[in-house]
């Protein structure tokens, strides 16, 4: 745990460093004149990164990227890309490449020649316009698509077409629109790897916008997580999983128990929260308020135990549940359990060799440790 | 497994497949014959039937055949070389002595007036006198009116025996035949088909070039608004729909004269002086100008109904590649434009080459187009059979721009609206 602070920390100091090479500043965006979609937007993104803008959709992640692209211009703030302000820069003279949400292939060329129209209109030559085309081709896997068009290839095809197209006058900034978002689940997953390949292979900054949570925390560097138009935590995935700093990245990164309470006491690294049920919680203080105010706490559903005489020290909470449901997932038991008072409280268990078999309607005694236990915003 | 590959699918009680299937649609596609029988049987009568009409018009040639009936028995074997003998003439005499008494020569002579012109009032004379005359009847016919004397008047009448002709079709191309059956040019102070066809077409080609150019702008502004605001231009696109064609034609009269409105705010901002006002209407101008508007929502709708599935994304992708604004719009935005500008260019050129009432009222001598002559010819010269060659012609090179189209860019590929 101390280790991953420390690395956020390292993170934060690079980034604080001057080979900043996209940096937005208070970018504000309304669209209306009424309603911000974006709220004083702030990122730094290090030369040959893989930023990840992640929310729910309507947070405001995709108008940033077409901020950086160039297809929305700032309301107030500023983005700079390798030090110069990109604000009054047309799209045509940034030379960021962009892989669209439906790839955006032109329908009416062949993979050939979507690939070689950005270096086209860059004046090439031809001999060296067919051997980048080929290379960029052979990059993704299709040497021998050159010659079809958009709509005779697979969806995953498409997807590495766009990819190729977006790489192939080899831009130093790639940005990503949910580029993922219309393949089927194990297509996904191969894309995932194969994105992260040509990422570390090219050493391209690359600044990526998904709603889906396992893809940012598989491909990110760093992860900013948006909620309402404001960027709610930024940081490296584990840091993300493993100490939310609010209510809203501890739900929407991975499951999450919620109990509701008051802190009654704080000490030092501690504090005690008496929940609504009447239980007494011991719990890590992470962005809760001071004695008297609500706060939320937060508990990952695998660093739940069954409560084990072995283990008494470790496992300073401990209650009584009743078991409500079981659902066997293979790899992993998922039991739901009512816990001071909540019908809600997920219990995560590998299915090791041994582990015990719960029953609904039985009785279980349940612990956790306080290291574990965040108290957040309410 | 045992059965061999070409043995037919059968069903549980050994009826083949096809013909279950067959049985069990049959009944669906009844109904569906039934609901499309009124619309069907409407356009059977009211636009197949007066199609097969007019081509048949186009080409049908009964007047000489029926009229003259014992003159043609009597002119088989003619050789053409000398006047016929006198048999010839006396049953030319018996025909024309029952037509005069039937009343009924008046179509035999407006026929063959086309052909030979003063035959209409060769055979009137010759049929008001015919009772007074004795054999031998040549003699006698030749004296009444001396065309009877002449070869060519024989040579037609022998060539217009048959049953069909083609001579409707060369005139409406300023065409004729010779009397010795050569196709002739007619003498320049006739010619007036040809040159209407050839107006009527590269006006059209005008009118469609110009709807384009200003519909294409229009049709991208309708496609890539957020729908309250491309609602309203919308219904201002339609806005002409709704006014009657007479009352816009007029319009255009009331704004474009000499005395109109146009040329009043131009002299009074003098910008024109008062007697040199300018002749904008009953001209090609006046025409194409009407048209132009009155055509202009038929190219904006195709190409609006078109641009709208090009997602925005593409121009997005194109200009994030590098391409500069105008150049991405010519390599990708344009080429994928091109089924809306066809399914509008051809419906645009063929509404214009028919139309009808605009170039009537607006046209003047100089702006008419042939559909006005089609007019002309059905109800001022009851030429019909004329009429029906020109339509059958403007038919003819319809079919033709369908079909390059279909060639080109395909008819499945346009959807309107």
């Amino acid at each position: 745990m101390q280790q991953i602070l420390d690395r956020d920390e390292e993170v934060a100091a690079q980034a604080d460093s001057s080979d900043c090479f996209v940096r937005f500043i208070d970018v504000q965006k309304s669209y209306d004149g009424v309603e911000l979609v974006v709220k004083g937007f702030n990122l730094d993104v290090r030369h040959g990164e893989f930023v990840t803008l992640l929310g729910p959709s309507g947070s405001g992640k995709t108008t940033c990227l077409m901020m950086m692209a160039g297809f929305e211009t700032p309301t107030h703030g500023q983005i700079l890309l390798k030090g110069e302000p990109i604000n009054d820069l047309p799209p045509h003279k940034r030379g960021i490449g962009m892989v669209f949400q439906n790839y955006a292939l032109f329908p009416h060329m062949t993979v050939a020649e979507n690939l070689a129209f950005p270096l086209e209109v860059r004046h090439l030559s031809k001999d060296e316009i067919q051997r980048k085309v080929d290379r960029a081709l052979a990059m993704v896997r299709l040497e021998d698509f050159g010659a079809r068009r958009p709509a005779q290839l697979s969806g995953g095809q498409q997807q590495r077409v766009a990819l190729a197209r977006a790489l192939v006058f080899e831009p130093d900034l790639v940005l990503m629109d949910e580029p993922l978002g219309a393949l089927d689940k194990n297509l996904r997953e191969e894309m995932q790897y194969e994105i992260k390949r040509i990422h570390a292979s090219l050493g391209v900054t690359m600044i990526y916008v998904t709603h889906d949570q396992t893809e940012a925390l598989t491909m990110s560097d760093r992860i900013a997580v948006f909620n309402d138009g404001v960027v709610q935590q930024l940081a490296t995935p584990d840091t993300l999983y493993e100490a939310p700093e609010n209510a809203f990245v501890a739900s929407f990164i991975g499951e999450n128990n919620r109990l509701l309470g008051e802190v009654v006491e704080r000490q030092g690294e501690r504090c005690q929260v008496r929940l609504d049920s009447g239980e007494t919680v011991t719990a890590t203080p992470v962005a809760c308020g001071e004695v008297g105010t609500r706060t939320t706490l937060s508990l990952r559903p695998e660093r739940v135990a069954i409560f084990d005489h072995s283990r008494q020290d470790e496992l300073d909470n401990c209650f009584r549940g009743e078991v409500l449901e079981v659902i066997y997932l293979g790899d992993h038991l998922r039991t739901r359990l009512r816990v001071c008072g909540n019908d809600d409280f997920i219990l995560k268990t590998p299915n090791a060799k041994g582990h015990s078999a719960l029953k609904p309607g039985q009785g279980v005694e349940v612990g956790w440790s306080w290291r574990d236990c965040r108290a957040l915003d309410a | 497994m045992s059965e061999s590959p070409a043995a037919p699918l059968r069903t549980a009680d050994g009826v083949p497949l096809k013909v279950s299937l067959r049985r069990a649609v049959r009944r669906s596609k009844i109904k569906a014959l039934l609901l499309v029988a009124p619309l069907l049987t409407f356009l059977i009568i009211a636009f197949v039937m007066p199609l097969f009409e007019m081509l048949w018009r186009s080409v049908d040639n009964p007047e000489v055949s029926t009229h003259l009936s014992r003159t043609v028995a009597a002119l088989e074997g003619w050789n053409g070389e000398s006047l016929p003998d006198e048999t010839t003439f006396a049953a030319l005499a018996e025909d024309l002595r029952e037509g005069q008494q039937a009343r009924n020569l008046g179509l035999l002579s407006s026929r063959l007036n086309y052909e030979k012109s003063g035959m209409r009032s060769t055979i009137s004379r010759t049929a008001r006198r015919i009772g007074t005359l004795e054999p031998p009847y040549r003699e006698a016919l030749i004296e009444v009116n001396d065309t009877w004397g002449e070869l060519d008047t024989w040579k037609l009448i022998q060539r217009e025996t048959s049953p069909y002709t083609m001579s409707y079709y060369l005139a409406a191309i300023d065409r004729q035949l010779s009397p010795d059956g050569e196709i002739i040019t007619v003498p320049e102070h006739m010619q007036i088909h040809a040159t209407l066809f050839w107006r009527t077409l590269w006006m059209s080609a005008v009118i469609t070039g110009l709807t384009l150019l200003l519909g294409y702008p229009v049709a991208f502004l309708l496609a890539s608004l957020p729908a309250r605001h491309s609602n309203l231009l919308m219904i201002l696109v339609l806005l002409p729909f709704w006014t009657s064609l007479l009352v816009r034609t007029t319009t255009w009269i009331a704004i474009l004269q000499s005395q109109g409105v146009l040329n009043d705010v131009m002299v009074a901002l003098g910008i024109i002086a008062d007697e040199a006002r300018w002749q904008m209407i009953h001209n090609k101008m006046g025409t194409i100008i009407a048209m132009t508007h009155i055509l202009l929502p038929f190219m904006i709708l195709p190409l609006y109904s078109v641009m709208k599935t090009i997602p925005p994304s593409y121009m997005r992708a194109a200009r994030s590649l590098g391409g500069k604004p105008f150049l991405s719009f010519r390599r990708v935005y344009f080429p994928l434009t091109i089924p809306g500008i066809a399914a509008g260019g051809i419906l645009v050129f063929i509404l214009s080459i028919g139309y009808y009432i605009t170039p009537a009222l607006v046209g003047g001598q100089s702006g008419r187009f042939i559909t006005n002559y089609i007019a002309y010819h059905m109800q001022t010269s009851l030429n019909w059979g004329l009429a029906a060659a020109i339509a059958s012609i403007l038919l003819f090179v319809v079919i033709i721009c369908y079909l390059v189209f279909n060639r080109l860019i395909g008819v499945d590929k346009v959807k309107l609206g």
